[in-house]
């Protein structure tokens, strides 16, 4: 799997605002992931999951609007432009395949964490590759952002219990015959 | 080639979302071919009114209604004889046909075949999980012949059908394989496709989650970029498919062959069709 934070090398930045484009981009796409992965839950009747996914949309674009105000002179005529779509899947896009219409909180919620980690080894990455000391700053001020977010995210996975074994047991299965 | 304008507007992978959700399994990868579809569209910058997207029926054929583009969900295997008609009658449109194993290997087979060989100027995008999926699970022409189920106990023993041997003999001009886990490496295949000329034949390995689970998860392990760049040369493209794995993902050829789109009428009215009509 690709992944720009798992790509072997750290993210160069020619310019910050090059470096603000790929982190709005990041949180714009996680937002809409989310969005996405609260959709099919939705459809399927996990409502449960389909509320943590919408809520950690919500995040993202809280987190995106406060890149965005911390950039605000930084970024070319307010745009995102540098970020390639056709690019690999930024550090805090959930895969599309980790989903199983009956997931737990928890399953969820570790997902999301999972992707904050990710965010903040790509953060630190880009601090360490930078030559330009305040790209470093502003990407360790990103992995700190994201820190703060995985502390939250075990905040909130502290508030469920162990899945039950049989949580993917479905009284009516897809599957036709056995 | 389609006509693509010069950027004159920005779009991003949201405009081309419609506002239905889609019902597909969470977790099946047609999930992110959809997203590859809207990526490859911005990318593009093709307004979504110069778009159209033709399926058949299946899983995946249920994509033209997630789309804002024009849009067709055909029948069963059709979706290639519908866009070439669209295609010739229209050639101004960008026109995206989806289709899955079943839909475009099995009922669709033969209108596979032809549509590489008229090379009109079509991207088909088949997303391939091996196994009929809207209908509960039967094998489909790539299921591999040993996968046992109650419905084909010890499996079918049928070899599979090799799209990409297939595509290549009967003439299309440009071939890739994909894997729906790399949402940005299909949306960039997609975009290749468009781009080259001609009928372009994306294979998509994706995922069924709820019937082929245990075989399938495994595929992101297994999928890796083709060793050999793409060629032009049909000779070295068979000479790697020889070898293919069925996991390498990448293009692996782009031809020079001209589609075929034959000249508009100029004269051509709905009028005139009442003379044709006439008894």
């Amino acid at each position: 799997m690709t992944n720009a934070a798992q790509s072997d090398q750290p993210p160069k930045f020619e310019s910050i605002a090059d470096f603000f484009a790929q982190a709005l981009a990041i949180e714009v796409e996680a937002a809409e992931r989310y969005t996405l992965l609260a959709d099919q839950m939705e459809v399927h009747n996990n409502k449960e999951i389909a509320a943590i996914f919408r809520k950690m949309a919500l995040i993202e674009g809280e987190h995106r609007e406060e890149i965005a105000r911390r950039a605000r002179n930084a970024l070319v005529a307010g745009r995102t432009a540098t970020f390639s779509w056709t690019g690999p899947d930024g550090p805090e896009a959930t895969e599309f395949g980790q989903l199983h219409y009956l997931m737990t909180p928890r399953q969820a919620l570790r997902l999301a964490r999972f992707n904050e980690e990710r965010a903040v080894k790509y953060f630190e990455a880009v601090a360490e590759a930078a030559t330009d000391p305040v790209i470093a700053a502003f990407a360790k001020e990103m992995a700190q952002d994201e820190r703060n977010h995985v502390v939250w995210v075990d905040q909130w996975l502290a508030q469920f219990g162990a899945d039950d074994p049989s949580w993917d047991e479905d009284p009516d299965p897809p599957v036709y015959s056995e | 080639m389609n006509m693509i304008p010069a950027a004159a507007k920005e779009f991003k992978p949201a405009d081309y979302k419609s506002s239905v959700k889609p019902v597909w399994c969470p977790g099946c990868g047609d999930h992110s071919v959809l997203l590859a579809f809207q990526r490859a569209l911005a990318e593009l910058a093709l307004p979504p009114e110069q778009v159209a997207v033709i399926s058949g029926i299946g899983c995946s054929s249920r994509i033209p209604v997630y789309t804002n583009c024009y849009g067709f969900h055909g029948v069963h295997g059709r979706s290639l004889a519908l866009a070439s008609g669209l295609k010739v009658a229209r050639p101004d449109l960008t026109v995206l046909v989806a289709s899955g194993d079943g839909d475009g290997f099995s009922i669709g087979g033969n209108h596979f075949l032809h549509a590489c060989r008229r090379n009109i100027d079509l991207t088909y995008v088949v997303m391939d999980n091996r196994i009929y999926g809207m209908t509960k699970g039967q094998p489909s022409p790539t299921t591999e012949p040993d996968w046992d189920t109650a419905i084909a106990p010890g499996g079918t023993g049928l070899s599979p059908f090799h799209p990409l041997v297939i595509a290549l003999a009967s003439g299309a001009n440009f071939i890739a394989r994909g894997f729906s886990g790399d949402v940005g490496g299909c949306a960039k295949l997609i975009v290749e496709a468009v781009r080259t000329p001609g009928f372009s034949f994306v294979q998509i390995l994706s995922p069924c989650v709820t019937f082929r689970s245990d075989q399938q998860k495994g595929w992101k392990t297994l999928v890796h970029n083709a060793i050999v760049p793409e060629t032009d040369d049909p000779a070295r493209a068979a000479r790697r498919l020889m070898t293919d794995d069925g996991f390498n993902v990448g293009v692996l050829y782009r031809g020079k062959r001209q589609p075929y789109q034959p000249k508009p009428l100029a004269d051509l009215a709905p009028s005139c069709l009442e003379s044709e009509f006439a008894i």
